[in-house]
């Protein structure tokens, strides 16, 4: 049961990878890529992390996506045009780079055992709840959390700075 | 049960297709989407391994990882509202001023 869900998702999640490359517009490319999102989801929860799975719906699909959409509608963008056209055997140096980049990343991962998930049901798993997530980030990671209060501060004024009209 | 190997292939092939679509493509914001991407597939590494080893630590990061891609995406989107004000072009070869 559980190998046929991750199938499922994988493969959707993989497909919609794939069709965020292939497509030329980015809006459809954004649209995919919030699938890919959701199939991900889908897959955290199978693996018991049900904290980071809600976090990857609100977070990243419903508040990182809309930024993307609301830029690629505010810009009004055409299609994704190649220009430079004398560059384009290049592209296809894609493919073997990819195909070395993979074989490596597996390659590395191939070390790993195939240890079991721990058995046990969703209520007495400490790791993935959120009482769990919550009570570690407060205590043993509690200087990356501040620290990172002070990244979305930068982040702010950043944007600001950055988006701002120079005579405004 | 699945295996964990099989996690971080899926993780392996997603960041592989973001790699790609990062040198493939060659607008601006494209190529913010499939950062994104290689994020979550790094991610579906951390989490799967937290899950296997029973470590809260993994999910931790993967929290500030989608801190730092929420900072990533306003701050480049901010530089692409500006580099399409001067340039009233988001693909990145026009945006070639520094190239030798």
């Amino acid at each position: 049961m559980e190998r046929v869900l991750f199938i499922i998702f994988a493969a959707a999640a993989v497909g919609s990878a794939l069709n965020l490359i292939a497509q030329r517009n980015p809006m459809y490319s954004a649209l995919s890529l919030i699938g890919t999102l959701a199939s991900l989801s889908a897959l955290y929860v199978t693996l018991h992390a049900q904290f980071v799975a809600a976090m990857q719906i609100i977070v990243y699909a419903g508040a990182i996506m809309v930024l993307f959409v609301f830029v690629i509608m505010l810009l009004n963008l055409q299609e994704d045009q190649p220009r430079i056209e004398k560059q384009q055997w290049l592209r296809y140096l894609a493919v073997p780079f990819a195909a070395a980049l993979m074989a490596e990343a597996l390659y590395v991962f191939r070390n790993v055992k195939d240890i079991r998930l721990p058995a046990g049901s969703d209520s007495d798993r400490a790791v993935g709840a959120t009482w769990s997530i919550g009570t570690s980030l407060f205590t043993d990671y509690l200087l990356p959390f501040e620290v990172t209060s002070v990244l979305i501060l930068m982040a702010i004024v950043g944007a600001i700075v950055l988006a701002r009209r120079e005579d405004g | 049960m699945v295996p964990l190997s099989w996690y971080l292939a899926l993780s392996a092939a997603l960041f592989t297709i973001g790699a790609v679509g990062v040198i493939v493509k060659r607008n601006a914001i494209a190529i913010f989407l499939c950062i994104e991407l290689m994020l979550n597939g790094a991610n579906l590494a951390l989490v799967a391994l937290s899950g296997f080893f029973g470590d809260v630590g993994g999910q931790l990061f993967v929290f500030i990882v989608m801190t730092v891609a929420a900072a990533e995406a306003a701050v480049g989107l901010a530089i692409i509202i500006s580099i399409f004000r001067t340039r009233e072009s988001l693909n990145v070869d026009d945006a070639d001023t520094m190239k030798l």
